[in-house]
């Protein structure tokens, strides 16, 4: 057996539900899924942001502040740790009026990943690639 | 045949999703499919056992231990129970608990993959 691509398509905005939050933390799970699998056995996730999906990637969320939580730009940060791909779909940025120097990274972090811009015909191509289509 | 991995997100009250789910599942059990249950979000309530069946409301204790007897294997997220107050000496015994990855194990060796109840 080889890997399963998973595609964790995201397109709840932050806060309103738990969904997003969710996408990203089982996305990020597949760090330690090994442990369950046989040898040579690994599933690759890419996380796909969509629609409203995309206000998640904003940049000082204040989660910690107004609702005592930790905000979903500190999951997405730990998922650019732990080099995991987040897609952002760049029409969708367009349409809320999101530039990109408001686009949240882990530079601080020490990480190597950024989230990705990309045009919605590349987060298509990832769709159809993958094994699994997972809808947060 | 075969393998169906369904993640459920939808409250026991307030939804008939997760009731629309334990039906699935135990129409595709019946068919001879192996059947994985992730329990994720507001869809951990479905776990706890003692349930007490209103007419108004969903129960899911009796299918569930249906399911159970059936081969679905049924597992719930912890961190999402405990956060909502479920603790494991109250699930109803059968149910795993585990965490996220259990849930991509499961879908590593899936044919098809479902999410039920997402809000």
């Amino acid at each position: 057996m080889s890997n399963v691509k998973l595609a964790f398509l995201i397109q709840r905005p932050p806060y309103k539900s738990e969904t997003a939050t969710l996408g990203i933390t089982h996305a990020i799970s597949y760090q330690v899924v090994e442990m369950l699998l046989e040898d040579g056995q690994n599933v690759i996730p890419t996380v796909c942001m969509v629609g409203e999906g995309v206000l998640n990637c904003l940049k000082d969320q204040k989660a910690m502040e107004n609702y005592g939580v930790m905000s979903i730009e500190s999951h997405i940060k730990n998922g650019l740790l732990v080099d995991l791909d987040i897609l952002v779909c760049k029409e969708d940025l367009a349409r809320f009026g999101i530039s990109e120097d408001r686009i949240a990274d882990a530079e601080d972090m020490g990480a190597d990943k950024k989230l990705q811009i990309v045009p919605y015909a590349e987060i298509q191509k990832v769709m159809e690639s993958s094994n699994h289509l997972l809808v947060f | 045949m075969g393998t169906l991995t369904m993640a459920c997100f939808a409250s026991l009250v307030g939804s008939k999703s997760l009731d629309f789910a334990l039906k699935l599942a135990g129409a595709a059990a019946d068919k001879g499919h192996k059947v994985n249950l992730w329990l994720s979000s507001n869809g951990t309530m479905i776990g706890k056992a003692h349930q007490k069946h209103l007419k108004d409301y969903s129960t899911a204790e009796k299918p569930v231990m249906e399911l159970l007897k059936k081969g679905v294997e049924i597992c719930t997220c912890e961190a999402c129970a405990l956060a909502r107050g479920i603790q494991k000496t109250e699930a109803i015994e059968g149910i795993q608990w585990n965490a996220m990855h259990w849930y991509l194990a499961k879908i590593y060796n899936s044919d098809r993959v479902l999410h039920i109840g997402g809000e």
